[in-house]
């Protein structure tokens, strides 16, 4: 049986980073994965961020395989066929540092996986890990797929994505609910750069994010999401499990509900669908963060449960993730004591960062909108026709006008109810 | 757009082995009347098929998204990853 320092089970943006932070600090470090090379079992929504990025390899951005550099974010909320839209942009973040890029995982990945090479690290593809291997009661090493297939290690990494197998196995994390994963699909749709640029208004080379609530989930609780790529569009939505089987949607037709929409069609006019995805999001929240640690063994990344829906920021909290894991792994392992007590220290480090900070700050927010699902559904309609009312000229005078939005208002959700829908959305979200 | 056309923009590098199993035919028959695997697996793999009284399941067209595993009010899909090197390989991810 060969021996490594580090075993990455998983080719992803956590894996990977734990995998270079783990190969700088001196570790004999290795990452299985299961796909051809690192990226071809790999999907997000496509957005990835460049501090976090950054940390893991610095000045990444001159050489990466990038889509576009996120200058404008919009959001908007629709209602049957209107749309309500708010937006920022800004040309600063179209230049160093950046903020934001989207990605093809496909393409990025492999080139994070060459770079994790080139600091040292063996790659082994085509080849899935089925368990992990325990000398009475301890973690030593994996069991693969392969004949012959045992590898020894002094620490091991969860990275295996979502679908958290090996870490249920440990008794670290317990089966995903339909409650807390979010069932996503995807399109990407062919467009020519120019069209992309002249419908989305950006300067050549530069790109936009619309992130879709309301009626764009059919008021599933969930968003769709529209991202620009160097010669594509990524369009996709997802919504939670549960309320999707509940309300009888198949996700490809609230894909094509999202896509019917007016304010959406004509951004996609034209274009060629070239690829459709599909993939879990893990949306349990801090609540349902697993067991981080054991005697030799880190759960870093989505299989960890971390993932802020509300800024859509995944790929940043994989990789922050990874490269902590891969560090005190290292430090563990040159100290000679992998034990859970010493584990530790990569939850505290977790807490101290952004990572399990920004969980924690919106660790109420999923059960209120699953106590509230209205919201999704009274408040896009709502907003709509006040803003409708309001920007109507029909020669009712404006006073009069104000009077009845209030009316109106107050017809759709009283005072007491928007009281507590506002005292609810201030302690989830803020 | 239909999602058949979809599906079939997708590639794959298909295993001869079956990597999902219904566990007891006999919940999806009898316990089962909703048969939500039917709708909320984006690929649609799973199908009632009314002469056999069956769910079929068209394994080579997984997406690999664990919905299955999850969804099943009855544990009953034992869904697992197809073996190193075997079923979807996205062009973009």
């Amino acid at each position: 049986m060969e021996n490594f320092d580090v075993i990455i089970v998983g080719g992803g943006p956590a894996g990977l980073s734990a995998a270079i932070s783990a190969a700088k600090a001196g570790m004999k470090t290795v990452v299985i994965e299961r796909g051809d090379y690192p990226g071809t079992k790999n999907v997000m929504g496509g957005i990835l961020y460049t501090k976090a990025t950054d940390m893991v390899v610095p000045e990444f951005w001159k050489e990466a395989p990038l889509e576009r550099p996120i200058v404008e974010q919009r959001i908007a909320m629709l209602s049957g066929d209107e749309s309500i839209l708010a937006g920022y942009r800004d040309p600063a973040w179209g230049v160093e540092p950046y903020n934001a890029h989207s990605v093809f995982r496909v393409k990025f990945d492999r080139w994070l996986a060459e770079q994790a090479e080139k600091a040292g690290v063996m790659i082994i593809t085509e080849t899935l890990v089925e368990d992990l291997l325990y000398q009475s009661n301890n973690v030593v090493g994996v069991r693969t797929g392969r004949a012959e297939g045992d590898l020894g290690a002094k620490v091991v990494i969860l990275a295996e994505g979502v679908n958290n197998f090996l870490a249920v196995k440990a008794g670290l994390a317990k089966p995903l609910k339909p409650a807390s994963v979010a069932v996503t699909v995807k399109e990407v749709i062919a467009l020519p750069k120019e069209k992309i640029e002249d419908r989305f208004c950006l300067e050549e080379g530069q790109g936009a994010t619309i992130e879709l609530y309301g009626d764009s989930t059919a008021g599933l609780m969930g968003v769709g999401f529209i991202y620009t790529n160097k010669e594509s569009i990524s369009i996709g939505v997802g919504a939670i499990l549960e309320p999707l089987i509940r309300n009888h949607w198949t996700p490809n037709d609230l894909l094509e509900n999202l896509k019917s929409k007016p304010y959406v069609k004509r951004l996609l006019q034209g274009g060629e669908t070239k690829e459709y995805l599909a993939h879990l999001i893990p949306e349990g929240g801090y609540k349902e963060v697993p067991k981080l640690h054991r005697q030799g063994v880190l759960v870093v990344g989505d299989t960890a449960m971390l993932m802020n829906s509300l800024n859509r920021e995944g790929s940043n909290l994989a990789m922050i993730s990874g490269k902590i894991a891969g560090e005190v792994a290292a430090e563990s392992i040159k100290s000679g004591d992998v034990s859970d007590q010493a584990m530790t220290v990569y939850e505290t480090r977790l807490r101290d960062s952004f990572v399990l900070k920004d969980l924690h700050h919106y660790r109420h927010m999923a059960k209120f909108f699953e106590d509230n699902p209205h919201l999704l559904k009274t408040y896009p309609k709502l907003f709509s026709k006040a803003i409708k009312m309001y920007l109507t000229a029909d020669g009712t005078p404006k006073k009069d006008r104000q009077k009845e939005i209030i009316k109106m208002a107050l017809e759709n959700r009283s005072i007491a109810g928007l009281i507590k829908d506002v005292y609810g959305a201030w302690r989830a979200l803020l | 757009m239909k999602l058949d056309d979809k599906l079939f923009l997708v590639r794959f590098n298909t295993d001869k082995l079956n990597h999902i199993k219904i566990l007891d035919p006999n919940v999806c028959l009898k316990k089962c009347q909703d048969k939500p695997c039917t709708r909320f697996c984006p690929a649609h793999v799973y199908d009632w098929d009314e002469e056999e009284k069956r769910i079929s399941v068209g394994y080579e067209g997984c997406l690999e998204c664990g919905t299955c595993l999850i969804g099943c009010p009855f544990g009953n899909i034992d869904w697992k990853y197809p073996r190193g090197g075997f079923g979807v390989s996205w062009k973009n991810g």
